[in-house]
């Protein structure tokens, strides 16, 4: 009976004893989780990171906090950024609008909508390797769908020599857009969740003619979806700097030598990556990449509350 | 409605969304489609015009599922989805059940340290993690794909919040009539929270299995793969140029399992994706 009244007012008891004892039990599984896998690693890389350790990762030895700046400065790391940061602006803005777009499309009552409804987030059944594979299959110069095709071939030579992959200026943009397609399920579900939140006076009456339908889309629509597309911003953006399976599965960080797709997550964990043999170097780029997620989540949640306090 | 040029201008406008609606559609499952094609030819085919389908085999469909292995990685998969889809349900209902009906010292502290938990990405903190999972001698093991995964904090908040909207006086009379806490949660917030262990019991399925980093990470035996890292193996090996088209195939066959899931599970899709709301 104690447990709506505030501390102050609990005096020691068994009641009260017991309630911790039970706090404590079915609070033990989450903790014990959370602290060995999210806590402790966190800090441990913290730590790690002013290290050098031997290929084999057992004898490290400490270098100093310097190394945190050595590595933000280094060629390597802010390539990854940089690439990084392209990725995201290749991903999130088209991924938003596409959702958008094709939940505003299928945002009628018309039948055989629901047909249409799941085509559209179709996409949600592939995994980042599935959906890499499609791609890899459709993008690949050798054996792949779109790059023997004779029309593609001469409107778009590229495809075929050296393929949209493996040229470095093409290569971001082919795996960017193997990324967007693979979200775009995501985006359209969360997107039309939103839309059908909104009340439906509002929006209805705007069906009058196409100008002004643009206008009331405009003015009423976007304004009240503006939640739910910077929840899908906020996602996309995590998932733009965390990408690795696509990485990985189409490029390989390459082409090298200009490691035109190594991004942070790539640059910490790839096969071909500098970092991988080194869980002291790694370590580094990790924490590196938690605080620029960090920054980027505290600068969106700033411009949500600067937004609602605006309301 | 009486005028006939009104229905006239509707009517090409439902006509304009159908047109519209089909060119998209066809433009989101075109790689589904080419990909489908290409597992149901021989591969000496799939280049022989790409987009259209040709003559019907399965025997590439089968290659993929025994050279892919795909009946024991399809296994490790749902084991693995499974444990960890249950055992994140139980630990997040236990600890928001602490969070929401219990007072005790350093609660307001411990919750803001779960929530922090939730700014940790993953990929920070995996590298350590290979690590413990080496020193317990849980690489290549069920135990290392699952045990980092079977808490969230997530959850936690998620369950917390509904947890919080059940009725003071509701607890307090359940208490009067002698029941404890975890028949009350058993009896009465259990049922409640219903709905919203659907959703995270999906997201949390959905996103176990879609898993590709980490079990990268720790898998060097062949038979500890899953799914995910199983396609890589597949798409890895060398093919001749006769069944270049396996590891495509693969992709069909990893895919099936998380189509059936989700048509089963399509009410409780949308709570689960947008459950991550509150993530900021």
């Amino acid at each position: 009976m104690t447990w709506k009244r505030s501390p102050s007012e609990l005096l020691p008891g068994t009641g009260r004893r017991r309630d911790v004892l039970l706090a404590g039990a079915l609070l033990a599984p989450s903790a014990a989780v959370l602290g060995v896998f999210v806590i402790y690693p966190l800090a441990r890389a913290i730590w790690l990171g002013r290290q050098r350790c031997d290929a084999l990762a057992q004898r490290c030895r400490p270098t100093g906090w310097r190394q945190y700046l050595d590595v933000a400065t280094s060629e390597e790391f802010t390539q990854a950024l940089l690439v990084t940061i392209k990725f995201a602006m290749l991903t999130v803005p088209s991924g938003v609008v596409l959702g958008l777009g094709l939940a505003v499309l299928a945002d009628r009552q018309l039948r055989g909508m629901a047909v249409f409804r799941t085509v559209f987030s179709s996409t949600i059944a592939t995994s980042v390797a599935v959906a890499s594979l499609m791609w890899l299959f459709l993008l690949q110069p050798s054996r792949g769908a779109l790059a023997n095709v004779g029309w593609i071939q001469d409107i778009f030579p590229v495809v075929k020599r050296p393929g949209l992959l493996n040229d470095p200026g093409t290569a971001l943009s082919a795996v960017a857009l193997s990324s967007v397609w693979a979200n775009l399920g995501f985006t359209f579900v969360v997107v039309t969740a939103g839309l059908q939140s909104i009340p439906r006076d509002l929006v209805e009456s705007a069906v009058v003619d196409g100008a002004r339908a643009w206008r009331r889309f405009v003015d009423v629509t976007l304004p009240l979806l503006a939640p739910t597309l910077v929840f899908v911003s906020v996602v996309l953006v995590a998932r733009a700097f965390q990408a690795y399976g696509e990485i990985d599965l189409l490029t390989a960080g390459g082409p090298q030598p200009q490691a035109s797709t190594t991004t942070l997550t790539y640059l910490v964990y790839g096969r071909s990556s500098l970092a991988r043999n080194d869980a002291g170097l790694q370590s580094a780029v990790a924490v590196w990449l938690f605080i620029v997620l960090l920054v980027i989540s505290v600068a969106q949640l700033w411009l949500l509350e600067r937004r609602a306090t605006r309301r | 409605m009486s005028e006939s040029g009104i229905i006239g201008t509707s009517t090409w406008r439902i006509v304009g969304r159908y047109g519209g609606l089909v060119i998209v559609g066809i433009l989101v499952l075109f790689p589904i489609y080419v990909t489908v094609v290409a597992a149901l030819k021989p591969g000496n085919e799939v280049l022989n015009r790409p987009f259209l389908p040709g003559p019907v085999t399965l025997e590439v469909l089968a290659d993929a599922w025994t050279q892919g292995r795909m009946g024991r990685y399809l296994w490790n998969s749902a084991v693995v989805a499974v444990v960890v889809t249950l055992a994140q349900l139980v630990t997040s209902v236990l600890s928001a059940y602490a969070f929401a009906f219990l007072r005790f010292p350093g609660q307001t502290l411990l919750f803001v340290v779960f929530l922090a938990t939730l700014l940790v990405p993953l990929e920070s903190t995996l590298v350590v993690n290979r690590r413990t999972v080496d020193s317990l001698g849980w690489l290549n093991s069920y135990q290392g794909l699952a045990v980092p995964f079977l808490a969230t904090a997530l959850g936690t908040f998620l369950l917390r919040q509904v947890f919080r909207q059940i009725p003071h006086d509701l607890r307090e009379a359940a208490a009067m009539d002698g029941m404890g806490h975890l028949g009350f949660l058993w009896s009465v917030a259990l049922p409640i929270v219903r709905p919203t262990l659907g959703a995270l019991g999906l997201l949390a399925f959905l996103t176990t299995w879609n898993q590709y980093l980490w079990p990268n990470l720790i898998t060097t035996e062949e038979d500890m793969n899953t799914v995910q890292t199983g396609l890589r193996l597949l798409s890895s090996s060398v093919p001749d140029v006769e069944r270049f088209n396996v590891p495509i195939a693969g992709t069909i066959i990893a895919a099936l399992p998380i189509v059936v899931v989700l048509i089963a599970f399509q009410r409780q899709l949308v709570r689960g994706l947008t459950a991550g709301a509150v993530k900021g």
